[in-house]
Formats: structure tokens, sequence, C-alpha cells
């Protein structure tokens, strides 16, 4: 299926119109030699109802696990009117808004979502999307370099309770300008970023601190210590936080004891009403201050009028984008993630202040439920003491790899194995427990893992 | 009803009542108690500003907001350079199963062979119709994969201890993501020229090629809209100087099922899924910017790939099996979901859906092409075939009648006809790179030329109400001036 | 027919060099290029005491349609970016010779200058350039 309109009439008057007398002559440009023989390595065509019988059955092959992993992708409750908005062909199907007379829905709608992140991240201004937390932090960094006009070394400070898998992005972006991403250790008992871990760069050129809330370990850093450090010292703070605790924790516009907060924000939007889905699409966001705006990357939307003085919204700042400025531009993206914008401003639209709030609070009470559970089971505990925010590692008497492949033959996904990851951390697993948890679930985590803890060989 | 007569839509804060929300979508509040772990010195003291509204205020709110779209689904869009074609409904539903849909990113392969099998499979499909060797799914974007395709050039020579060669050579007709992308790997770009026919000026590729080359980034067809005919000659050149050829694939419809860029001698492409295979614009995204390679750049590809191990079982590739990977570009394997999508897309198609891409996208914008011109318009490269789009250019019309391409454009939206592209490539004056796709039919076509015709005769004798287009959109033209100097970039609650 | 001041010097780029009586040097953008331009609505100037080599990117002048380079035709310090120009971006388009002015430096001596041409020689490029 091709799902081309043509009739045979169809073909036969547009070849007379051309002035040829088949299609294949349209092609006569080419060089012989280079012409396809034949696709053999493609499969036959299939009808819809034999694709979707394949695939349905290749979901079924996966099925639907109990998910206790976190790490950065977080199963929350979507409320049906999101998707079924988000997938209405007006904003399914509908193009970059670069003829605002074509696209206010979709421009209104990213003006509206730059406002509910901007105010959700305590900061001024937000961008239209980066393709995910991850790449966003890659491209805070070279903001960074940007804006921090005072700093020349080009040198990121970034805690190893920065979520790993941002960083190798970071490293493998950013890197190819001269970026250098340097990791700062953290405290075995707390699994936070101490300041004096900081103390031997001062004095030095650095442009930037990452500081991750609730870090990749779930624990609580003390973020008002870390930003007032770093701007006592020239240095800019990149904030990397998740969007669903920020209807309970303090935002990053508002970190810090001088008033001053964080430079840039970025996160992955995922937990706003996007789905697990194997790991995309989600969205980036990037917030900052106003006088950093044209520095941000990405498309930005703004309020405007018309010829008769009407209120309307168009793409502005353009001229830092890579269609006008080329090789200079701040940055090359050009498409980013704009349906799952459109996702995330109807679930925040739903949920609001409170809803949000509650979730925070509900997947918060869960995560404590579930630690309680496990930890007490013979042979595990906690890895850290202090405040953490719905994810907590835990560590075990004996690898994790055995216990989780036992518990996924049950159909439970018990967290994310951290061997690899943070091997000086012993057998340790991150554990994640939002509101689509119910104590049921929990017991039967726990149940499950008692068996698995039975059958699998303990450390010697 | 015409978008004009419904009311103006407001930003949704200013439906806002205080107390008001999708109640029933709440967890239930908890006591105190539950949070009260949470430092005190940590909590946030004031509530974000967020839309107190009902559900149904919000999907009236969202649902009259979709209204004044223009959308594939409602009208064509003659975009060049960005392949607007119909977005089949099933790729939609089937990507959305509930089983994909909820599947989490860092699950256990065993809980995820359904997903995987797909993956790979598209791996091998793409491989097969770009005649590359291998394939890595996880860019995001056509930006994105540029840069990973120019990120494995600079390793590549790198490796062999070419270190002089950070040279990209690009046409002056390219899009600005490559310049720009060069420059993000740390790479100096080089403009060449092409000729009045649209092809790549040979002597100035000569000139331009050394020992500083790292490699050369080209559009085949190119951004004109017509075939590079000397593409065998251009790689032979290229590659005599040691440096490698990129080939941007936004223009892959074209060509999709007929020619593949392995075989016209480029080392990495990118793809973009968004565009030739189907996966929907979304108002911006998400794309997928897959990039496939020749052996020689097996070694630097992006991770993770799906790989296939004995018994049938598929896991992902990592830095054990790649350990000279350019490094990973996407938190986790890039954009599942419209990777999912491209590949329904890919099935419904089938080997002989390929071919029928490329033939009936040609035939289309030549049957355009022909009758524009009969029309009286002028095409840039008038002696050439259109390839999947070609460009007019109304220079003519601007010098005459004081009407540019960009009054046409609005003038197009009032006669309910999305734009083609305007002012891209730079190389042309006044121009509109058009580009229908295979999914149109030919009345729509001839619809798009009827109202390009009444719009010329429009310029000519009521040029105002052309210079002034749009009339009939829900806003007239915007002030851009006004945008960019009193940004006015979110919603502020009035005192 | 795009204003070009007789007293004034020209670079390639389309900047014009003013020298002052106290030995400095004012720099702005022409007559052709602010129209090339459109209406300003951002310009980066350099702050005091900045060190520019000839040919260095010294400031940004940001239009809707296009964010320009403007090029140092002479090495030496900055003593002023025009402070008027944050408020009043415009003032580039419509008095691109006078109140538009972008920066004035001190030349370094025996510092390097780039190729300065006189009105009539840069009034002859412009028509080079327009055929």
């Amino acid at each position: 299926m091709a799902f081309i309109p043509h009739t045979p009439a169809d073909v036969e008057a547009m070849l007379a119109t051309i002035g040829v007398s088949s299609i294949e002559q349209l092609f006569d440009e080419i060089p012989a030699s280079l012409r396809v023989k034949s696709l053999a390595g493609v499969p036959v065509e299939l009808n819809e109802m034999q694709i979707g019988r394949l695939m349905s059955e290749r979901a079924r092959t996966d099925g639907r696990p109990l998910c206790f992993i976190g790490a950065g992708a977080y199963e929350h409750h979507i409320p049906s009117a999101v998707w079924a908005i988000t997938t209405r062909g007006e904003f399914y199907s509908a193009y970059t808004p670069y003829q605002a007379e074509a696209s206010q829905g979709t421009l209104q709608l990213i003006y509206e979502y730059q406002s509910m992140i901007a105010s959700l991240t305590g900061m001024d201004v937000s961008n239209a999307s980066l393709y995910d937390g991850a790449s966003a932090v890659a491209e805070a960094s070279l903001m960074a370099v940007r804006a921090n006009r005072k700093s020349k070394s080009l040198r990121i400070l970034i805690p190893r309770t920065v979520n790993s898998m941002y960083r190798r992005v970071a490293v493998a972006t950013a890197g190819n300008q001269g970026l250098r991403f340097e990791d700062i250790p953290y405290s075995p008992e707390s699994g936070l970023t101490p300041v004096e871990a900081l103390k031997k760069y001062e004095g030095e050129d650095i442009t930037a601190l990452v500081i991750q809330q609730p870090n990749f370990f779930g624990q609580l850093e003390d973020v008002d210590a870390l930003t007032d450090w770093a701007h006592a010292h020239g240095i800019f703070v990149i904030a990397v936080v998740n969007p669903t605790s920020l209807a309970l924790l303090r935002p990053p516009g508002e970190w810090g004891t001088t008033g001053k907060g964080a430079d840039i924000v970025v996160g992955d939007g995922q937990p706003l009403g996007v789905p697990l889905s194997s790991g995309g699409p989600y969205f980036g966001f990037m917030t900052t201050r106003m006088e950093y705006v044209r520095q941000m990357p990405g498309r930005i939307v703004g309020r405007t009028v018309d010829l008769n003085g009407r209120e309307g919204f168009t793409l502005t700042l353009q001229a830092r984008e890579q269609h006008i400025r080329r090789a200079k531009a701040t940055s090359n993206i050009c498409t980013n993630q704009g349906l799952l914008v459109t996702a995330a401003t109807i679930y925040m639209s739903l949920m609001g202040a409170v809803g949000l709030e509650r979730t925070a609070a509900a997947s918060h009470a869960r995560a404590k439920d579930l630690v309680a559970a496990l930890t007490a089971v013979k042979g595990v505990r906690r890895a850290f003491v202090g405040p953490y925010f719905h994810e907590v590692v835990l560590l075990f008497d004996r690898p994790v790899a055995p216990i989780l492949t036992s518990l996924a033959s049950r159909g439970i996904l018990g967290g994310l194995d951290l061997s690899e990851l943070y091997p000086e951390l012993g057998y340790a697993l991150l554990v994640c427990a939002t509101e689509t948890k119910s104590l049921s679930d929990i017991n039967s985590y726990v149940t499950a893992l008692g068996d698995a803890m039975q059958s699998a060989v303990r450390a010697a | 009803m015409r978008a004009q007569e419904r009311n103006h839509e407001k930003v949704i804060f200013e439906y806002s009542h205080p107390g008001r929300g999708a109640t029933d979508q709440w967890p239930e509040e908890l006591p105190a108690s539950a949070t009260a772990d949470l430092p005190q010195q940590l909590r946030r003291t004031r509530r974000p500003v967020l839309p107190e509204v009902s559900e149904l205020e919000t999907v009236r709110h969202f649902t009259r907001l979709s209204h004044l779209n223009f959308s594939i689904d409602t009208h064509f869009y003659p975009l060049g350079s960005c392949t607007m074609k119909y977005n089949p409904k099933a790729c939609n539903q089937y990507a959305m199963l509930p089983e994909f849909l909820g599947r989490h990113p860092l699950a256990p392969e065993s809980h995820g062979q359904g997903f995987l099998t797909c993956m790979y499979e598209l791996q091998e499909m793409l491989k097969e119709v770009t005649g590359m060797q291998a394939v890595a799914l996880s860019p995001m974007a056509g930006a994105h994969g540029e840069f990973a395709g120019v990120a494995m050039i600079r390793a590549y020579h790198r490796s062999r201890g070419d270190l002089a060669r950070n040279e990209i050579i690009v046409p002056e007709a390219a899009h600005g993501t490559n310049p720009a992308t060069a420059t993000m790997c740390g790479c100096v770009v080089r403009e060449i020229p092409v000729n009045d026919e649209g092809d790549i000026d040979l002597e100035a590729l000569r000139a331009a090629v050394g020992p500083n080359t790292a490699g050369i980034m080209l559009t085949n067809p190119s951004t004109l809209g017509v075939f590079e005919r000397r593409i065998e000659e251009v790689a032979r050149i290229v590659h005599t100087a040691g440096g490698l050829l990129y080939y941007d694939g936004a223009n892959l419809n074209a060509i999709l099922g007929k020619v593949r860029p392995g075989d016209m001698g480029f080392d990495v492409i990118h793809m973009n899924l968004h565009k030739t295979f189907s996966t929907p614009h979304g108002g911006g995204g998400p794309g997928a910017g897959a990039v496939g390679v020749s052996a020689r750049l097996r070694p630097f590809l992006p991770l993770p790939i799906v790989g296939l191990e004995e018994g049938n079982r598929y896991r992902w590739l990592t830095e054990k099996d790649f350990p000279q990977s350019i490094g990973r570009l996407s938190g986790f394997m890039g954009n599942a979901g419209v990777l999912l999508r491209a590949y329904i897309y890919m099935r419904m198609l089938g080997r002989e859906g390929m071919s029928q891409v490329g033939e009936y996208a040609t035939l289309n914008a030549n049957y355009l092409l022909s009758r524009l011109k009969n029309a009286g318009f002028d095409a840039a490269y008038p002696s050439r075939r259109a390839s999947h789009e070609f460009i007019i250019t109304l220079k003519r019309q601007a010098r005459e009648l004081d009407v540019t391409a960009m009054d046409f454009a609005k003038r197009l939206l009032d006669h309910g006809f999305h734009a083609p592209t305007t002012y891209f490539p730079l190389l042309v004056p006044e121009c509109l790179l058009i580009e229908p796709t295979e999914t149109e039919s030919k009345d729509i076509l001839d619809a798009f030329v009827s109202a390009m015709t009444q719009i010329q005769q429009e310029a000519e004798q009521e040029p105002e109400r052309v210079t002034s287009a749009p009339h009939t959109m829900p806003v007239r033209r915007l002030d851009d001036v006004r945008a960019a100097k009193q940004l006015d970039l979110r919603w502020k609650p009035t005192a | 027919m795009s204003n070009v001041p007789p007293d004034l010097q020209y670079t390639k780029t389309h900047e014009w060099v003013r020298r002052l009586p106290d030995g400095t040097v004012e720099i702005g953008i022409t007559d052709h290029a602010q129209h090339a331009l459109g209406d300003l609505v951002f310009v980066d100037v350099p702050e005091a005491g900045r060190a520019l080599k000839v040919g260095d990117p010294a400031a940004v002048v940001e239009s809707v349609k296009a964010a320009s380079d403007v090029y140092a035709p002479v090495s030496g310090e900055v003593t002023q970016g025009n402070p008027g120009l944050a408020a009043e971006p415009e003032a580039v388009n419509t008095d691109p010779y006078g109140k538009g002015w972008l920066m004035r430096l001190r030349p370094a001596p025996g510092g390097a200058t780039a190729e300065l041409m006189s009105a009539p020689e840069y009034q002859k490029l412009l028509q080079t350039e327009a055929a």
C-alpha cells in the first residue's frame, strides 16, 4: 500500500501534459548504471489487516510487566483526553509553524507551554523544546559557554550524581566543540555532592556546574549550597530537574540564598503526559533568565499583533537559528519534539498545580511504601541515608542481575541494576514507584523478591 | 464555519478559576505526613502558575486551537524539502498498542523481543533501500543525524591519524542545518558554487578539495530540485582527495526505490523518517534521523543498535561491540515511537511500494511543473526535469508588479493551500520550492494551478489584495519586528 | 540609491570608519547594509576594554530575517559601545552614520588595518554588487 490515488486515466492525462510516454522517462536524467535493480531485501507489501495482525502479535510477545524502574523515565497516569486531542489530525499532521497565519493553533499552544514550564521551573523564559533531557544538558552546556562571558575555559563540572546517560550524550555532542566535562565525586553515605568536593576548583576558570535534583539516585541535593558556591565563583548553574517533582520542590529559579537562582534549567518532560514507549519520543525542556534569551537554542514563540491590531502568535528570534544564521547558529536544531509538547501542555492543563502536587505526593508515598516493604526482606537495605524523592538505591547481599531475571520471569521489572554505571556501589539496584503502583503491586514485588532471594545463591 | 468568524480563542490561563481542575483525574489528596520527610528548606513555597480549568474546558480549548491550524489531514502542503505526504492512520494505531506504549526503555530484552524485532527489521529495510552497509536509529531528527554523520567522518579521519582534515565542503544551495552541523562538529565550512543548470561546479570542487578535506555534504536530487547528473564524478573527485561523501536524505522521496545513495558513492547518509517514511510532523516534531554508513564507517556508528544473536534473539549492541562509536546521542535509544511508525509504513509499502513512491512523487512534480510553466510561471531550471520538487521564481513579478514570493505564499492561504517553501534555497531570488508528494491526486494539483493563476491575475489587476494577504485566516500578517523587539514570550497575570 | 557620506572610509563588508579628533575611530554599518537587513530588533555591541584584531567579529546586528556579524576594520581596544542602541536599535536604520554608530576603538599603534575604501570607491563597489 503506497497510498497513491492515481487511476490509469489520471496517469495518462498527466503524462500527456508533461509530454512523455511513460513515468520511467521522467528518470532519464539519471545514469542507467545507478538505477536500482531489485529491492529483494525488503519484504512484500502488507495491507492494513496484515500489518495489524503482525504488530498485535509482536506486542503480545512483549506483554505488560509491572514496572518499578525509573532512572529518567517515569510511569504516570495519563488522562485519555491528552492523546485523544494530541492525535487529532490538525495537531498530528501539522507542519512546523513557519507560516504563522496557518498555524495559530500550534503557536498559541507552544506559547501556553512556554508559560507553564517557565513558571514550573521558576524562570523567565522557555524555548519550544529540545530532543530530550540528555541532549538538553548538552545544549545547556553549549549555551553556558556562549552566555558566561567571563569564562573562556569551556570546562563543565558534572557531578557523578547526575544521570550518566545524560553525561554520555553531553560528551558525545558537545565534546566536538571543545567542551570538557569533569566528574565530581559523591559522598558514599549520603549519595550527595558535597561542596567540599568543589573546593579544589576555586580560583580556576570554570564555565558551568550541573546540578541534578532529585539526583540520579533519587537523593535530594543541597541545591542552595551548591548554587551559592557556583555563583560566588562566577560559574553558571545548569539545573537538571524532574518536572513532577517541581510540584513539591523549590524550583531552580529560586535556588541559592542570594536571590539569583539557576542560570539555565533543563530536564526531560516525559513525566508530563508522555508514555514510556521504549524511551521515546520524549522532549527536552529548557528555561532561562531573560538576559540570556538570545543565547537559547531552539524555537521560541512570541505574542504580537497583526495588521488589524489583533493578537497573534509567531516564531520569533529566528535570526539565531540554523535556517538564517547557518554556520553561526546557536545550534543546528530544526525539527524538535512539537507533538510531545502538545501532549504535555494538555496534561499540565488537566492536572494543574494541585493535580501535579497530588501526583508527586502520591508517587513519593508509594516509593516510601516500596522501600519499607523491600528493606523488610532479609539481605536488602538502603544504600544512602537522607531524604529522597520517589526513587531509591537499595543494596543487596548478592548480585542483582539473577534476582531481576527471576522477577522478570514473574512479570515484574524490579528496577535498574547499577553495577555497570556505578560498580563502586556493589550490588545496587535503583527502584522507583509512582502513583500508578498500588499496595497490592508492592506486595506482589515483595513476594516475588522473597522467592527470588531464596533461589539465588547467597554471596560468599 | 470560516476561521475568521470564530471568536478569538483566549490563552488558557484566561479561563482559569480558582479551585477548578480536571479533579477526577487527580490522585486522592494525602495528609501532610505523606511528604513530611521532604526537608522544609527544599520545598516549594508558592504554587506554580498552571491553568485551573475543568476537563471539558480543556478539551474545548485545545480542540478549538486545533481548528486554527492547517495540517495534511485538512490541506495540501506543497512544501519543498519537507515531503508532506499522508500520514497513514494505521501507523499511529499500531505504534500506540498499549504494550509498545507502556514499555520502559530500560526493560530487559527478554521483555522487548517484539519491539526489538521491529527495530532490527527497520534497520535492515533502511539498509536495503539506501544501499548502505549498516544503519543506526537513535538520532532524533534530520539535523541530529547530520551531526552523527559529520562526527563519524571526523572520527574516521582521526582514527587514521589524519588530523588535519577538518573542512566540510557544502554547495551554496545547501539547507542551513548543513553548515550549522559542520560548525557543531568543530569543522570549518567551505562553500562551492552551483552552475546555471543547477549542477555543482566541478572546477570549483576540484579547486576546493585537498589534504584538509574531511568531506562534502550533498543532497541528491539537490535542494534546487534537480538530479546531480555527474554525481559519480563528484564522488571520484572527493574520494581521490581523501574525503568522504555525506548524503543529506531530505530529498530521498524523489529516488526511493529508483536509485540508492550507497550506489552513488556516498559513505554516510541520514534519512528523515518524518519526511520520506511518513511519520507525523506534529507541529514541529518529533522526527527521527536514522543514519546509514558504508563498511569503513561502521565502527563509528552512534549507539545503541539492535543486533541479532543465535536463536533469533535480538539485543542492544553497546560500547563493548562498538568501542570506536562516536557515542550516544540520545538518553535512551532515540524516538522509538517514531521508529515504530516508520516500520509500519515501510511494511505496508513493501518492495513494490518503495519504487511507486519515487515514481509517483516524480510524476506529480513534473505534471505540476508543466502546468505552471504552461500557465506562464518561470521555472528556475526550465531545461531540467523536476525531481520530486522544483523551483518557480517570481523575480519577474517582484520586479514588474512589486509582488513577491512571500505575497503569493500568503494569498495561497486564502485559497486553502499551505504555501510552498519560500526563499529557500537562498540562491534563487523570490523562489517557491514546490513538492507535491505522491499521495496527492491530480485534482488537487489542478486546483493549485488554478489558484496560482488567479493570484497572478490579481497581482496584475489588484496587487493590493495580494500584498496585504491573507484576508481570511484567523489572523492577518503579523508584526515580526514587534515580536522580536517587544518580547512577549509567556503569559503573565495582569495585576 | 544609498547614502554614502564623502568624508568617511569604507570596508568591503559594508562597515564605515570615521576618524575622531582624539585619535579614536568610530565604526558603524552603511546605509546599504541597514537597508539589506531590514528593521533591526537587537544590536550586540562590544564592551569597553575589549581587544580586537582586524577582521574579528566585533558586534552583531540582528533583524527579523538575519543576524550579521560586524567586523573590526582596525586592530585596537574598544573605548565604548554605543549605549543608546539597547533601547533603540532602529537608530542604525534611521541614522546609520550618526546616532546609529556601533562602537569606538583606540587603534593599536602600528596595528593592522583592513583595506579601507574612499566614498567613490565604495560607491563603485555597490554598483558592481547590484549588477
